[in-house]
């Protein structure tokens, strides 16, 4: 069962959201697909950390062997090439490894090496299998990162609980991450922003036709937007998170609010109790 | 000498484009002819590498000089392997700053900005 865990914007609580999630079910895999800061590791602390790194093939140029024809220059839509007074420029950190130039070049000049961008951190905290993505900064993209982290490769069976913690907004990282998800949480704040936001990520599960839920975090009195949005939309909430002195510090302080306090434990026991059983309605009325 | 400008408009009374990558035309002008010619820039549309490409026109077009208020890293490295010079341009005066090219009065363009990628949202 996996369940990714997304918000239109960043600080909205999908960290929270999935940390808790994973550390109230007890045994569970929590995944941190916010490779540009991912921050989960931070409140699991995970232990026996196993480092993998993750490569994309880019260009090596045998300027002895280019002919200057320039099909590579021409075909790259990211202009990761120049062509200057008779050898080849690649500029590795706009490549986007695609691949094109060494599949268009003629005369076989153009090599595929390979190039770090980033890792991957298994670790375990308790019970909890914690996989952290990291991508370098100034790399173009993530996505290497999360197809690794989400691949077929991941250690974590289909049917274990999977959290997903996503990388915010709704662009193609977010979208990797989403792609095999069993369900998505969306998290939204009481404001008219946060329901913009959430408003973004509900087109996106809707296009990707996940099912999905609502979880309001900082909830306070009074009108909330995306509660508002919700009701509109007729989507399913979820549960509330109270904006709360008590939990705000627990998480400031690197804690695991279900880990350490008793009312949270059950507040996110609760929640996962009706992602489990939403999970399980959306699985028997696909059947 | 043919001499390559960033400008937003095809006209000699046009300014001096702020965008080096994403300027809409250059004009290259030849100091001996006292000719100017416009050419269209490919690369302003660009999702990305927008003065890699720009560069490779000022390069492809055999301009000696470039003469731009800014330019990213990449696109400085295109045109200094051509070696092309980049000159720092003085107000917005096209025919101004030709004139103080000609005179020795622009200075070399010394600042190269880190560029402004990824954010396309990749």
């Amino acid at each position: 069962m996996r369940i990714a865990v997304l918000s239109g914007k960043g600080g909205t609580g999908k960290t929270l959201v999935s940390i808790n999630l994973a550390a109230a079910a007890g045994s569970s895999t929590y995944i941190d697909c916010d490779v540009e800061e991912p921050n989960g590791h931070l409140f699991f602390k995970p232990k026996a950390v196993q480092v993998e790194e993750i490569t994309v093939g880019i260009p090596a140029v045998d300027n002895t062997l280019c002919n200057g024809c320039r099909k590579c220059v021409d075909f790259c839509k990211f202009n990761a090439l120049a062509y200057v007074k008779d050898s080849l420029i690649i500029f590795e950190e706009i490549c986007h490894s695609c691949g094109g130039c060494m599949m268009f070049c003629p005369v076989e000049a153009l090599k595929e090496t390979e190039k770090v961008i980033g890792t991957v951190e298994n670790g375990m905290s308790d019970q909890v299998r914690v996989q952290t993505g990291i991508l370098n900064p100034g790399e173009v993209s993530g996505v290497p990162i999360i197809k690794r982290l989400i691949g077929e490769s991941n250690p974590a069976s289909k049917e274990e609980l999977t959290l997903i913690d996503c990388p915010p907004g709704s662009a193609c990282v977010v979208m990797e991450s989403i792609k095999d998800a069993n369900y998505c949480i969306l998290v939204a704040e009481p404001t008219l922003f946060g329901a913009h936001n959430l408003d973004m990520v509900h087109e996106l599960v809707e296009l990707f036709q996940k099912p999905f839920g609502v979880v309001l975090n900082k909830c306070i009195e009074g009108e909330n937007p995306s509660e508002k949005y919700c009701v509109e939309k007729g989507i399913r909430i979820l549960g509330r998170i109270p904006y709360d002195a008590e939990l705000g510090k627990l998480n400031s302080n690197g804690e695991i609010a279900a880990r350490k306090s008793e009312k949270y434990n059950a507040i996110f026991s609760s929640l996962l109790k009706t992602v489990r059983q939403e999970v399980q309605h959306e699985t028997a009325s696909d059947s | 000498m043919k001499l390559a400008m960033p400008v937003n408009e095809k006209d000699m009374k046009t300014e001096i484009c702020v965008s080096f990558g994403r300027s809409p035309y250059f004009l290259f002008y030849d100091t001996d002819t006292e000719e100017g010619t416009f050419i269209d820039n490919s690369a302003a549309a660009s999702s990305g590498g927008a003065g890699i490409k720009a560069a490779q026109i000022i390069v492809d077009n055999n301009a000696g000089a470039l003469l731009t208020p800014r330019c990213g890293e990449n696109a400085a490295n295109v045109l200094k392997s051509a070696d092309i010079n980049l000159y720092k341009t003085e107000g917005v005066s096209v025919t101004e700053n030709i004139e103080a090219f000609i005179d020795g009065k622009l200075s070399l363009l010394d600042e190269i900005h880190e560029g402004f990628h990824g954010h396309g949202g990749n």
